[in-house]
């Protein structure tokens, strides 16, 4: 390989995406602006606080209100209702959770079963609430006491895991789309043919645009974080998160030659940019970039494990959001790179250098 | 396709191989055959035309010579050596222009030349120096989006030319330019042939040929029919001369007396014209006579080479 040759296909290709001011804006906002839709989405990710309606007077809960008023301020509000009726139109409705009345020692809470995990809420909230007031009744001690602790940092917030997430997504789109229109323009114009004319060897074309694609990667990555970590996303990196930039590069290694393999194959860019999108956007739901994995169905977790994104997200995340040593990396380091030179070789195999 | 030299580059007269030699080139795209037993001679230094309409396999016999296909019979030779399969040390002797798209993106003409320079190992001074050659100094800082058809098609030149090739392939140069850019592009490729390139260029445009070419070679539907300098091949013909002139100075019997028995005379109001094998004596009587306003004359030309050949009108 010409050092030469190298550095100056390098440099043509780099000058062609640098300039293209639209394009390399869109790559750095565009994750950005998911960051912004995603991050009020996830803002406050804990539960929604229940909406009580308290028909009549109902004296369990007040004192139970009054006994503990910071705990279960947290988990929900009490407004008095005009009428039962009107109370229960409103849970039927959805616009409160229950209603609950005092019928002399029994406390009646009625709910909708609409939704299982509120229902379920109400219901425990409510008999901890008459349980509490038994025990108290009896005069005695309890016995066991309940002491719970997180098991995460205190400051960990959505954030932390959806910032890794998107900037995986990042990557990957980037890689891939990057490479495979890339080469099928070329193909198109004829400039792989008028380099297949030059005594230029293949493998420094293709080094020239994995340095280029790689450096442009490891840019996007600054750029993004830069970004999550002002004080309006509040991103906060952890020890080993330097750790990611080799786990960013072997993922742009693997989604490049995913690229390579469309680009390969594909006949134009319209067509190298819809079969990417197809295999990109999936993988970014299934991969547990868009939806963090802890919050995704049992499948969607089987089927992430052949996911290379997955692998990229998990790194990052380990690194710079769970705050583990840097050898946590090196299984997802080493797995894309893996994929990376398989998927790769059956690129080359089946590349048309020219249009017949 | 073998890999030894071909005994087809003969020793010359002088002992100088032929440039490019071709010997019963085949290839077929399923049913069509696109060259069909071409066989021919190219001269170092020699201007060569291959001439003929669209799909007559023009384009296809370049591919082959230039080694970017592999022909399914026949020899080839560049300068002694096989361009099949790809052969990085006959590479850099040859250029070879493309169509004026294939550009890296957004990069000034001057970017594009030393990219390509480079991957010759050819300096950036020297590249600079070809932007003069084809005339684009003042357009080198803009990006190639932005040049006018000609100045692309130059540029595209410039970079076939760049490393300074024994053997410059052009296909269809003047593809899609304007009358006044044609000739703007025809004199720099006589300079450029001046400079002792053999260049080979493959063409429909007639006047192309006839104008730029030392020999041409008439191609259709896969096959070379004649090879020969332009000028040869129509005198060959023997064509009937076409003369015309302005209406009115003589009348219609008077101008077939004057041409002779087997003239064709025609007379539309405009112009009066006299078709003969015999122009001279025709044209001397007319000039006795002072009836040359408004002359015209018209020999044959390749068009009518062609038709000669192949019996069809040409179309290109």
């Amino acid at each position: 390989m010409n050092l030469q040759s190298f550095r100056s296909l390098s440099r043509a290709m780099a000058l062609g995406y640098v300039r293209d001011r639209t394009a390399l804006i869109f790559t750095i906002l565009i994750p950005v602006l998911f960051l912004v839709l995603f991050g009020s989405i996830y803002k406050n990710s804990t539960t929604p606080k229940l909406s009580i309606l308290e028909v009549g007077k109902v004296t369990l809960v007040d004192q139970a209100r009054a006994a503990s008023p910071g705990e279960l301020g947290k988990i929900l509000t009490v407004t008095p209702a005009g009428s039962l009726a009107a109370a229960l139109s409103d849970v039927r409705k959805g616009t409160d959770d229950a209603a609950v009345q005092q019928r002399g020692n029994r406390l009646v809470v009625h709910y909708s079963a609409a939704d299982p995990t509120k229902a379920a809420v109400v219901n425990s909230v409510f008999s901890t609430i008459v349980e509490q007031f038994n025990l108290a009744a009896t005069g005695r001690p309890p016995a066991y006491r309940l002491v719970s602790h997180q098991v995460e940092d205190k400051s960990l917030k959505a954030i932390q895991y959806l910032a890794p997430g998107l900037l995986g997504w990042a990557i990957a789109s980037g890689g891939a789309f990057g490479a495979s229109i890339t080469l099928v323009g070329w193909r198109h114009n004829k400039l792989l043919r008028r380099l297949r004319l030059s005594p230029v060897s293949v493998s420094s074309v293709v080094a020239a645009r994995i340095w280029v694609g790689v450096a442009l990667a490891v840019v996007q990555m600054f750029a993004f974080l830069g970004i999550a970590t002002t004080p309006y996303f509040g991103l906060k990196l952890t020890a080993s998160w330097w750790m990611a930039i080799p786990v960013v590069i072997s993922g742009t290694l693997a989604f490049m030659a995913i690229g390579l393999l469309v680009g390969a194959a594909a006949k134009s860019q319209q067509a190298a940019s819809a079969v990417a999108n197809l295999i990109i956007l999936p993988m970014a739901f299934l991969g547990g970039a868009f939806i963090p994995l802890e919050f995704a169905p049992d499948w969607v977790r089987q089927v992430s494990y052949v996911m290379p994104l997955r692998y990229l997200v998990t790194g990052m995340q380990n690194v710079m959001a769970r705050g583990l040593g840097p050898a946590s990396a090196l299984p997802s380091i080493g797995i894309l790179l893996g994929f990376a030179v398989v998927v790769t070789l059956i690129a080359v195999r089946v590349f048309q250098w020219d249009e017949i | 396709m073998s890999r030894r030299i071909l005994p087809l580059c003969n020793v010359r007269v002088l002992g100088v191989p032929a440039a490019i030699a071709v010997r019963d080139l085949r290839k077929s795209y399923g049913d069509t055959r696109a060259v069909d037993g071409v066989t021919f001679e190219v001269e170092p230094g020699e201007f060569f035309g291959i001439l003929g309409p669209n799909g007559a396999g023009k384009t296809t016999t370049l591919e082959i010579i230039e080694g970017l296909r592999q022909p399914d019979g026949g020899e080839v030779a560049v300068l002694g050596l096989p361009p099949w399969p790809r052969n990085p040390a006959l590479l850099p002797r040859m250029g070879v222009q493309l169509q004026a798209s294939s550009f890296f993106e957004r990069l000034t003409a001057r970017e594009q030349l030393r990219t390509f320079a480079a991957l010759y190992g050819i300096p950036a001074g020297r590249a600079d120096a070809m932007l003069e050659v084809v005339g684009l100094t003042d357009k080198a800082a803009t990006r190639t989006e932005k040049l006018s058809g000609g100045q692309a098609q130059r540029l595209s030149i410039a970079c076939a030319l760049v490393h300074g090739p024994d053997v410059l392939f052009l296909d269809e140069p003047t593809g899609a330019l304007d009358p006044q850019a044609r000739r703007n592009l025809w004199d720099l490729l006589r300079v450029i042939s001046a400079e002792g390139r053999t260049v080979v260029l493959t063409t429909h445009h007639m006047d192309e040929a006839e104008t730029l070419c030392e020999r041409v070679a008439i191609m259709d539907h896969g096959q070379i029919l004649k090879t020969g300098p332009p000028a040869a091949l129509v005198r060959e013909l023997d064509q009937p001369v076409r003369i015309s002139l302005e209406s009115g100075q003589l009348s219609l019997d008077e101008a077939r007396q004057l041409a002779g028995g087997d003239a064709a005379v025609a007379d539309d109001e405009v112009s009066l014209t006299i078709v003969t094998s015999e122009p001279a004596e025709v044209l001397a009587e007319l000039a006795q006579r002072r009836a040359l306003a408004g002359l015209q004359v018209r020999g044959g030309n390749l068009e009518d080479v062609f038709l000669n050949l192949t019996g069809r009108e040409y179309r290109a």
